[in-house]
């Protein structure tokens, strides 16, 4: 099967850090590719390095067969990937459905269509009653739905999602994980950061470890949750003897 | 709401047949100052770069024209173009190296003025343009030379000016640019992720105001006659600018024309008053005073107050 | 060339830099601590000149002595206008901050405008007379008296920045913001003072230029401007970078002034500050700014 995204040798660094050395996974059509690790593993700036906010040092990232690095995030976009950010960017001055409009506008080049492209994904989302609302005034959990709203009114085939259940309680976060089905069902392919464990195992069919920039595990969630390198890297190596295999 | 465009319109235009020449002269300056806000609302208002040096595109625009019409006695109506094409040219250069590179905020404004500064002191000392003791037009009174015999005729050219930049204005706020520009505003780099390819309607944004800023010039060279670099080109015209946009509401499609209808005539009434008793730049510490007063307590200017005003009037 | 034209040329560019300097250190002081850039730090200049000729032409004082209660009168200048108006716009965006100081410099140069008049001034003091001699070269003693009083009072500052109590925790709110807040520092208390201080910079400098330097209400916002040259070559935040970056400025305005004519100077500036904004916008001494 072809990769649908391929990641190589994907390197960088800040001055004296290494965010991210030597990076390889692939992420297959469909998929619900789960990536964790501890706080500065490097997977935020792995995401950037894939949407085109920062440029890599050294390795390689293909989408569909094309390399895509030093391509703008814009340009990212209009290929079919997009994300959403770790803190959410709503345009505060803008409503609801303005902000939903700019991202239907990369494919629905007149505003009219755009925006009723935009009324039908806040439809889905649950925000259409917000629609006239300036986005500055929104909880935190409507901002995040924003966010995806926005992202998916690009009409993206692979969905990058940072941290996106980060806050939400328990009943935001169940509505969330069915949304993120919902989507993934559609036919786009989902690629998310997440610390909140509950989403990781229920959501990925298959999960990536980062530590310290680098790959450390692989597998599908009950391999890695056993895994005595990933609980090395959360806990300490005290606990690494203890994993049951 | 269109049909109140149209008797306000109505309304301007047969004005002049009631007003003396003096007040026909401040009401040009309403429309003119209008114009020129409304212009620098695109980039300004709408776009969200503070430009400072604006005023340079209105001298090039001015000093183009006069200069075609002196030395190769073509007709400001195509001078204006030109001189509208070459400030253009200066807002590409300009765009290219604040976007470019990534100035924002006040390195941006910067720039713009440090453009506008260095087009000054060149014209200041090139003898084209006349030097540091400017340029001086004939009076010929003579249509085709953008000239006319009284000041009726540049009451309706400066009115289809503001009209002008109004309705391009308008038509940006309508279509996908307007919302690009505004999202860009809001924060650039969550709308690169949404496809906007900020560099591109940041460099449209400028060209397009550019362009018709320098239009503008030549109404100004030939409605005052003379042109001096440091007016022309200095920061004052620059402020004058900026202010009624501000004032009226930049990003607003009726700001700096309501800003300029507030502005205009207490400028022109404070200059005409006090400068009989020599007190010369009273109307300026108005201007500071205000500045200071949107920007503590009306950061978004006049115009939310105005909406909520013929809300309400409507409403009864 | 004339090598004298040039020498002298150097000369008077290193003299006069000092005061660029001081100009500098005072703006590069209040950005560093409350990152609002001054737009009315010329036209507090200005004003700085003006209380210098009052004081010259009423109480007979000369500038090289006066520039004391100028600098203290322009730091109450200083500290009420940013108790009152900055202090409200520290978190607003950029273009607030500077339309808010624009505001500012606006009234302080009309109202010099309405009191004082449109007419270049310049101070009266017997040392505009004297000339000294080095060889082929001259320097009078205005100029060199206003080089060796700036260079002072820039070591003053510093050694206040660095030995005093107050001085230091201007420096910790210039470097680290919050920090400095979660230790307990009036932060209030601090921006009132760095802003003075800056203030007070900019109007001794005034007064030590009165005397060689004709001066109108319309010379704030090219003092101003001027001022975030020197700021952005040197490095925003960095008060070496204001000092160093006054000196290169100068020289290179007054080689400017030799090379293609005095009147073109500025574009030497001008297109110096172009080529940093382009190519290295933290200035030459500065830190990248996040």
């Amino acid at each position: 099967m072809a990769a649908f995204l391929e990641v190589e040798g994907l390197s960088k660094h800040f001055g004296g850090l290494h965010a991210v050395k030597d990076l390889a996974f692939t992420v297959r059509e469909g998929e619900i590719v789960a990536i964790i690790g501890p706080n500065g593993a490097g997977k935020t700036t792995a995401f950037g390095l894939i949407s085109g906010f920062l440029v890599p040092d050294a390795g390689q990232v293909r989408f569909r067969g094309r390399s895509i690095v030093g391509r703008r995030p814009h340009e990212v976009c209009a290929l079919g990937i997009a994300r959403t950010f770790q803190i959410v960017r709503p345009f505060p001055g803008l409503t609801v459905l303005r902000n939903v409009t700019v991202g239907a506008l990369a494919r629905h080049p007149h505003l009219r269509t755009a925006e009723a492209r935009a009324r039908a994904v806040l439809e889905e989302m649950g925000l259409a009653a917000k629609s006239d609302r300036p986005a500055g005034g929104l909880t935190l959990a409507e901002r995040k739905r924003l966010e995806l709203a926005r992202a998916l009114a690009t009409e993206p085939v692979l969905l990058l999602l940072d941290e996106v259940m980060a806050g939400l309680n328990a009943t935001e976060t169940e509505r969330f994980l069915d949304l993120i089905r919902a989507i993934n069902r559609r036919g786009v392919t989902i690629l998310l950061i997440e610390h909140v464990m509950r989403a990781v195992m229920s959501l990925s069919g298959r999960i990536i470890v980062l530590n310290y920039g680098e790959r450390i595990a692989e597998g599908p969630p009950a391999t890695v949750a056993n895994d005595p390198h990933v609980i090395e890297a959360y806990l300490g190596e005290d606990y690494a003897g203890a994993a049951q295999s | 709401m269109k049909w109140a465009w149209l008797v306000v319109v109505a309304l301007l235009l047969a004005l002049p047949a009631v007003l003396s020449s003096y007040a026909i002269s401040v009401f040009i300056l309403i429309f003119f100052y209008a114009f020129l806000g409304q212009t620098w609302n695109i980039v300004g208002g709408y776009a969200g770069q503070l430009s400072l040096g604006h005023a340079a595109f209105v001298g090039i625009g001015a000093y183009t024209a006069a200069i075609l019409a002196r030395d190769a006695g073509l007709t400001p109506w195509a001078g204006m173009f030109v001189g509208g094409a070459l400030a253009a040219l200066l807002g590409a250069v300009i765009g290219y190296l604040g976007f470019r590179f990534g100035l924002r905020g006040f390195y941006f404004a910067l720039l713009t003025v440090a453009f506008a500064e260095i087009a000054r002191i060149v014209t200041a000392n090139v003898e084209t343009t006349g030097g540091a003791l400017g340029l001086y037009i004939t009076f010929t009174g003579d249509p085709r030379g953008f000239q006319f015999a009284s000041n009726r005729p540049h009451y309706y050219i400066a009115l289809a000016f503001m009209l002008l930049a109004t309705g391009v204005t308008a038509w940006i706020e309508r279509h996908r640019f307007g919302v690009y520009l505004a999202a860009i505003r809001e924060d650039e780099g969550a709308s690169e992720v949404l496809g906007v390819n900020s560099f591109k309607y940041k460099m449209l944004a400028i060209v397009v105001s550019a362009f018709i800023t320098g239009m503008g010039g030549t109404f100004y060279a030939f409605y005052y006659l003379s042109l001096q670099p440091n007016t022309v080109f200095g920061i004052p015209l620059s402020v004058e600018i900026v202010i009624r946009a501000i004032v009226g509401g930049a990003g607003t499609l009726l700001g700096p024309i309501l800003g300029s209808f507030l502005l205009t005539p207490l400028a022109e009434l404070s200059r005409a008053y006090f400068s009989r008793g020599g007190w010369t730049g009273v109307h300026l510490i108005a201007y500071g005073a205000l500045l200071i007063g949107v920007v503590l307590f009306l950061p978004q200017g006049l115009y939310p107050y105005f909406r909520r005003l013929l809300a309400w009037r409507s409403r009864s | 060339m004339d090598l004298t034209l040039v020498g002298q040329g150097l000369l008077n560019g290193i003299l006069f830099g000092g005061v660029y300097s001081l100009m500098a250190v005072g703006l590069s002081l209040i950005f560093g601590v409350m990152r609002v850039v001054n737009f009315a730090h010329g036209d507090m200049m200005v004003w700085g000149m003006y209380v210098a000729l009052v004081l010259a032409e009423r109480a007979g004082i000369d500038p090289y002595l006066s520039f004391v209660i100028c600098a203290a009168l322009i730091f109450l200048l200083g500290a009420l206008v940013q108790r009152t108006l900055v202090q409200q716009i520290v978190e607003a965006p950029h273009a607030m901050q500077i339309l808010l100081m624009l505001g500012v410099a606006l009234v302080l140069e009309n109202v010099a405008l309405v009191i004082f008049g449109p007419d270049p001034q310049r101070v009266q003091s017997p040392l505009t007379m004297a000339t000294l001699w080095f060889g082929p070269f001259f320097v009078d003693m205005a100029r060199l008296a206003t080089f060796g009083v700036a260079i002072l009072l820039t070591a003053l500052l510093y050694l206040f920045l660095f030995r005093t109590m107050l001085g230091k925790m201007i420096r910790a709110a210039a470097d680290n913001n919050y920090g400095a807040l979660v230790i307990g520092t009036d932060v209030n208390r601090v921006y009132v003072v760095a802003f003075g201080i800056g203030a007070a910079c900019v109007g001794a400098a005034g007064a030590l230029v009165s005397a060689f330097l004709p001066f109108q209400p319309a010379s704030g916002l090219s003092a101003s401007i001027t001022s975030f040259n020197i700021v952005i070559i040197g490095g925003m935040g960095s008060l070496i970078g204001a000092f160093f970056g006054g000196l290169i400025v100068s020289i290179a305005e007054s080689m400017g002034a030799v090379f293609l004519s005095p009147s073109l100077k500025e574009i030497v500036s001008f297109s110096l500050l172009i080529l940093i904004l382009l190519f290295r916008p933290a200035g030459l001494f500065g830190r990248r700014m996040t």
